[in-house]
């Protein structure tokens, strides 16, 4: 028999029960809940008279709407701070824990779970969010899920699913300095494209992701979901155990020594076979730039827009074009010649400590240029912004003319009052370019973080490499 | 959850491919804490000239003329022929909540984002996965009040030529489909394999039984 794919362990030990056409009923270890998908999941255990399975098995955090200045004075935005004050109300009725919007513990729900060592290698986890996919990179299967599902799991602990096909991308090779976990998971989008992992899990391998920090690697899987997977993994090692030493909710005592050894065998056995095996040369990735309103749109910073007549395929060509019309660029200019407006610093995507103290790297004793009109920086919890203070890098933002703000999801999509303005442009370290993403008519180029502060500075993009 | 059997509708394409959710229902109108009514905001800014928020009265709203839901021929379309990768993005449940709240009750396209495919079915709207040939053959046979009779339990569509296309769909979802059935209530049948999961798995995995600190 052959080996084991990490995934193939991962599902295996949280099967509860299976169908005769591979539909399994799937145990679910962590629920991390926000305030935008669960309001209607609730409605539906109230309606139906049902009380959540495992009520300490959920943990719960307002991010997308809460605003990121003047905390004190609450949500200004009628609309917005009803659907916060419904999850506190939600949460204080069915007794499960939040983290609400005054908690120095408060953030983003996908940098949260692992700081705080509720979500562990080994467990599945899921939100009503799709960039859960976040938590594999800790050898966790975690996947986003719609408000039904949110329901499901609250009134059973399991979902219904069926397994996906095995995909692994391996990174050959280190990357070269000044090229981050950004620009690796943005060069395999640009690869592979946003539906190449349709029906996958994606597991990350090789090198240059096993060089990876634990933040580089959740940047990685957190957009996973950017390329079509549903969820992305990276194997347990010495790293990933490191990581989760002394967190709060990390197994105590005992318990941990025992965690610590059922971990260890979470990896893709030598002789697993993948439905499909990708390989990428690393070394080759270069700091990138989208230029579309797809994430896979994207280019390496030293290069130009391409050209969509030559694009062969008519229906690509014809997304190329409606791309480039929208974010207001033509075929052939150098990403180097684009200006910015706006510069957005944050996101589940790239908003931890490490984040941070690369973009203050590069942000430290300069000035923001006269034509960028705001730059944020968003920390992605009250821990990580109390540890960045610690650090001076709040300073060193402010000096340089950014905005130093209070954790949440803020700009990336733009629920609360930070947002781009019809027709701006925006150098962001979010996961996602859509049209209308980070505002009514925005246009959004992502970046690492150390490549957003560097356009920041420049006012256009620069390559960091040459700093 | 409202079953579907059998669908005779009138199709509106939408030829775009990689359609996100950002784009089926625009982030402004998640805020609401309800289930219904997502409708109006469909597409919102495709749809509309100016930008939508909440609570606006869409019927006073200059409409983009240009936009293939505003064409005279298209009012009361249930199917959508669409694009590869339709509903890519985030798992927001409102974007088959508005395409249903429209009146749509079944996408056709060669592929579909998994989580948005998967929300389709909690809410009694069928994703049908064809050949991209096929779905390209559909576009271009497409006309004024072209119809297609989708039969779930025989597993086809019927076109105005009077040619079968037959589709591919997993039973269990199938069967909770037809017959518009409660997941939560399925689920809670296996309960005592619940309970016994946790049981041995609390014995593997002490840790995870251990509570919140």
């Amino acid at each position: 028999m052959p080996g084991k794919t990490l995934y193939d362990k991962l599902w295996e030990d949280h099967v509860v029960h299976t169908e005769d056409d591979g539909s399994s009923l799937i145990y679910i270890d962590r629920h991390l809940v926000h305030e935008v998908t669960s309001p209607q999941a609730f409605d539906g255990l109230r309606l139906a008279g049902r009380k959540p399975w495992r009520v300490d098995r959920n943990l719960a955090v307002a991010d997308h709407n809460v605003p990121t200045t003047a905390r004190e004075q609450g949500i200004a935005d009628p609309v917005s701070r009803l659907q916060v004050e419904t999850l506190d109300n939600n949460c204080a009725e069915f007794g499960i824990t939040e983290f609400a919007m005054a908690d120095p513990r408060q953030g983003i729900v996908h940098v949260i779970g692992p700081e705080q060592g509720a979500t562990l290698p080994g467990m599945t986890v899921v939100c009503g969010d799709s960039h859960t996919s976040t938590h594999g990179a800790s050898g966790a299967l975690a996947f986003g899920i719609g408000t039904s599902e949110v329901e499901h799991v609250l009134a059973t602990q399991c979902l219904v699913q069926k397994k996906a096909k095995n995909l692994l991308i391996k990174l050959n090779g280190p990357v070269g300095l000044g090229v981050t976990a950004k620009d690796i998971v943005l060069a395999i989008i640009g690869n592979i494209g946003t539906a190449g992992g349709n029906g996958y899990t994606i597991e990350f391998a090789g090198e240059a992701i096993r060089n990876l920090s634990m933040e580089g690697r959740m940047t990685v899987c957190n957009m996973a979901i950017e390329a079509g997977a549903r969820a992305g993994l990276v194997a347990v090692d010495e790293v990933t155990i490191d990581y989760y030493r002394n967190r709060p909710y990390s197994p105590k005592g005992e318990h941990w020594f025992m965690a610590e050894r059922y971990w260890q065998r979470l990896y893709s056995d030598a002789d697993a076979v993948f439905d499909k095996v990708i390989e990428l040369d690393a070394t080759a990735i270069k700091p990138q730039v989208t230029w579309g309103t797809s994430p896979e749109l994207v280019a390496a910073v030293d290069g130009c827009i391409p050209d969509p007549m030559l694009e062969a395929e008519a229906g690509k060509r014809q997304s190329m074009q409606r791309a480039l019309e929208y974010m207001g660029l033509q075929a052939g200019q150098a990403i180097t010649d684009i200006q910015v407006d706006k510069v957005f610093i944050g996101s589940c995507t790239n908003s931890r400590i490490e984040d941070l103290r690369a973009a203050a790297e590069i942000a430290k004793g300069k000035k923001i240029a006269g034509n960028i009109k705001l730059a944020l920086v968003v920390p992605g919890s009250g821990l990580v912004k109390r540890q960045a203070e610690a650090e001076g890098l709040d300073k060193i933002f402010i000096e340089a003319g950014f905005e130093w703000r209070e954790p949440g999801c803020s700009m990336c999509l733009a629920m609360n009052a930070d947002k781009l303005e019809e027709g701006e442009r925006c150098a962001s370290t979010s996961n996602r370019n859509f049209e209308g993403r980070q505002g009514y008519g925005g246009r959004t180029h992502l970046v690492s973080p150390a490549m957003a502060a560097a356009a920041a500075v420049a006012g256009h993009f620069i390559d960091v490499r040459q700093l | 959850m409202q079953a579907f059997t059998l669908l005779n509708g009138l199709v509106a394409p939408l030829d775009r491919a990689n359609v996100d959710t950002d784009a089926i229902i625009p982030k402004q109108f998640l805020k609401s804490i309800r289930r219904t009514g997502f409708g109006p905001y469909l597409f919102d800014e495709w749809r509309y000239l100016n930008h939508g928020e909440p609570e606006m009265d869409c019927s006073q709203r200059p409409l983009n003329m240009d936009f293939v839901l505003n064409k005279p021929h298209y009012q009361g379309a249930q199917i959508l022929l669409a694009r590869e990768n339709f509903g890519c993005g985030s798992s927001r449940e409102h974007a088959p909540w508005a395409l249903e709240d429209f009146g749509f009750r079944a996408i056709i396209a060669p592929s579909f984002a998994d989580i948005f495919y998967n929300n389709c079915f909690k809410n009694g709207v069928l994703p049908i996965v064809l050949p991209a040939e096929t779905v390209d053959r559909l576009f271009k046979e497409l006309a004024e009040g072209y119809r297609l009779t989708i039969d779930l339990a025989a597993q086809t569509i019927t076109t105005p030529s009077a040619a079968t296309l037959v589709f591919a769909i997993d039973e269990t979802r199938k069967h909770r489909l037809l017959n518009g059935l409660d997941d939560i209530a399925l689920s809670l049948l296996h309960a005592d394999n619940i309970a016994a999961y946790e049981n041995e798995r609390a014995k593997r995995a002490p840790w995870l039984f251990a509570g919140n600190p």
